[in-house]
């Protein structure tokens, strides 16, 4: 924000001066071009024609899925039950997997040797801040599992839990078990990541009461750390809970169990008033799971 | 009834060597905390054991899984170079685009779908554009654009960009619901107009948190652009579809390592500008 002296001798008000008017007027074009650039590739990669043809396959699409096949719900509620199950049973393993993992990502929870600082400083600081932990005074500690702990983290969190259901199936074959170990893998990183922030983010005076009467590393841990962070625990299970529920549904699209499949069987089929049931029920699903674990965490929080 | 127990009177014995500390409930309530605890139990047996696992399978898989974690410890990014880069170029196009049009189309939105700003029935057009956003799943969006606008990048695009709105469009209300009002009031008290108003109170005070949330959906997109070429909605994903029905690991380890590369790089970037605009 400048205030600009006009040849009458007064100042007028502006909010950028030249110069930002110019990096920003320079980026925004930069940015536009990017888009052009990207959406010519779209655009040839796609057949127009269809697409012109869009809103009369929508509505044959629309008129041969109404009204919903009611009767189709007697064989969906096996489906339905194992959705349920991919979903709940996926956090409860993935939460006993991600708590280790976070205790060992946390800066302050993370075992840790003194190191010399100077040698310390010589990394670039991206790579000092996964290494290393500063402590108050400015020195170092190396962490070495802290590294692996947050590889974990970002390994499990980047890929999607589709692609987690396509590599265990290869693996252990299809069914609700893939289901289960590919929600629970996939959720390990979500988890830990939101946990160990939290333990980053709690009191040390607590813990170094504890420590004061003499408490060893464990009974540090329960008794100074883990009442801090019951409730983030929690909310985070729940949380993720909600997530698993969305994600349960279609795991069946890659043969992963769950009412995915019955969807996969009837999107292959062509069989619109099905499909159009089952996304109904997918819908109810989700809102209720969006709901429970809303009133849940109200009630922790 | 807690309160029952904190003032019960001390035995003799209690108030001759005083009372041992423990450690309080997590869930007070007696009732709810048995409750919870009998009922999560009976849950899970009926669970697991509704849940049928062919061990023996398991067991003869074990011998993909080994050669899939050898497969990551030398991934080949040469064999099937071609297809990766131009599914990643897919990937990389989609989410820019759909990254822009979602941002876009979601500022409107977000104003709209802020109790504070909105009139009602524009608010409840809004809010209801952002529920259904949100309650379709992205792969779901994804087949049934496939099956209207045939296969390709452009399906891949829209479902992106319609995924962008319900997520951006929520966060950006309730960041404007919860924002300051008096700047609010000053600048309209200098007789701004109502576009002014907008541009020079609200939209300062929700920036740096518009940034951050749109960095945070960029990385989003990117990982979902993964999964949407399972169903034919363009993108790496075919690619990777096509590697593990082929027994390709080492391909796949190739295209999964990219994605967590390409991830980990722009959770850095998004941190460097979320910390640059705060």
């Amino acid at each position: 924000m400048v205030t600009l002296r006009q040849p009458d001798g007064s100042y007028t008000w502006k909010r950028r001066t030249t110069g930002q008017s110019l990096a920003l007027w320079f980026g925004w074009l930069l940015g536009v071009a990017a888009f052009v650039w990207c959406w010519r590739y779209i655009s040839e990669a796609t057949t127009w024609f269809f697409v012109w043809d869009a809103p009369r396959i929508a509505g044959d699409i629309l008129e041969r899925a109404t009204p919903p096949r009611w009767s189709y719900m007697d064989q969906l509620w096996g489906p339905i039950w194992d959705t349920f199950n991919i979903a709940t049973l996926g956090t409860i393993a993935a939460l006993f997997m991600a708590v280790p993992v976070a205790f060992l990502a946390a800066r302050n929870t993370t075992p840790r040797m003194p190191f010399f600082a100077g040698a310390a400083r010589v990394f670039p600081k991206v790579i000092r801040d996964i290494l290393f932990v500063e402590t108050g005074d400015g020195n170092f500690t190396l962490s070495i599992v802290r590294p692996i702990a947050l590889l974990v983290i970002v390994a499990t969190r980047s890929i999607n839990s589709l692609i987690w259901a396509l590599l265990l199936i290869a693996i252990i074959g299809p069914g609700v078990f893939a289901g289960i170990v590919a929600i629970s893998i996939r959720s390990i990183g979500f988890c830990a990541k939101l946990l160990y922030e939290a333990i980053e983010e709690i009191s040390p005076v607590q813990v170094e009461a504890i420590q004061a009467t003499g408490a060893g590393r464990l009974q540090t841990i329960i008794y100074g750390i883990v009442p801090q962070i019951m409730p983030a625990f929690a909310g985070i299970a729940v949380f993720r809970w909600d997530i698993n529920i969305r994600e349960s549904t279609v795991l069946g699209l890659v043969g992963a169990g769950g009412i995915g499949l019955q969807l996969s069987g009837s999107l292959n089929t062509l069989a619109w008033p099905q499909v159009s049931l089952i996304l109904l029920v997918i819908l109810v699903a989700v809102v209720i799971g969006e709901w429970v674990s809303a009133k849940v965490r109200g009630a922790i929080i | 009834m807690s309160d029952e127990a904190l003032h019960a009177e001390p035995s003799e014995l209690d108030l001759l060597i005083g009372t041992s500390w423990k450690k309080p409930h997590f869930i007070q309530r007696p009732w709810l905390r048995w409750g919870l605890l009998i009922g999560g139990l009976v849950y899970l047996v009926l669970a697991i054991s509704s849940v049928e696992v062919n061990w023996m399978r398991v067991y003869e898989g074990l011998d993909r899984g080994a050669a899939f974690i050898k497969a990551f410890m030398e991934p080949n990014f040469v064999k099937r170079a071609g297809d990766i880069e131009e599914g990643m170029i897919e990937s990389i196009y989609m989410t820019v685009t759909s990254s822009a049009v979602g941002i876009l189309i979601s500022i409107p939105i977000g104003l709209g779908a802020a109790r504070n700003i909105a009139p009602l029935p524009v608010y409840l057009v809004c809010r209801a554009i952002i529920s259904i956003s949100r309650a379709l799943q992205e792969i779901i969006v994804a087949i049934l654009l496939v099956a209207i606008f045939g296969f390709g990048p452009l399906a891949g695009f829209l479902t992106l960009s319609f995924a962008t709105i319900g997520f951006l469009s929520k966060l950006l209300a309730e960041d404007i619901e919860s924002m300051d009002r008096v700047q609010a009031e000053a600048v309209k008290a200098t007789g701004a107009s109502w576009w002014q108003w907008i541009v020079y109170s609200v939209l300062p005070q929700v920036k740096p948190r518009l940034i951050g949330l749109s960095m945070y959906r960029i990385d989003i997109n990117f990982r979902e652009s993964a999964i949407l070429g399972l169903v034919g909605a363009g993108g790496i994903g075919a690619t990777l579809n096509t590697a593990f029905d082929r027994y390709e690991y080492d391909t796949a380890a190739a295209i999964l390592i990219i994605i967590i590369v390409i991830v980990m790089g722009l959770e850095y970037l998004s941190g460097i500008v979320r910390a640059k605009v705060q």
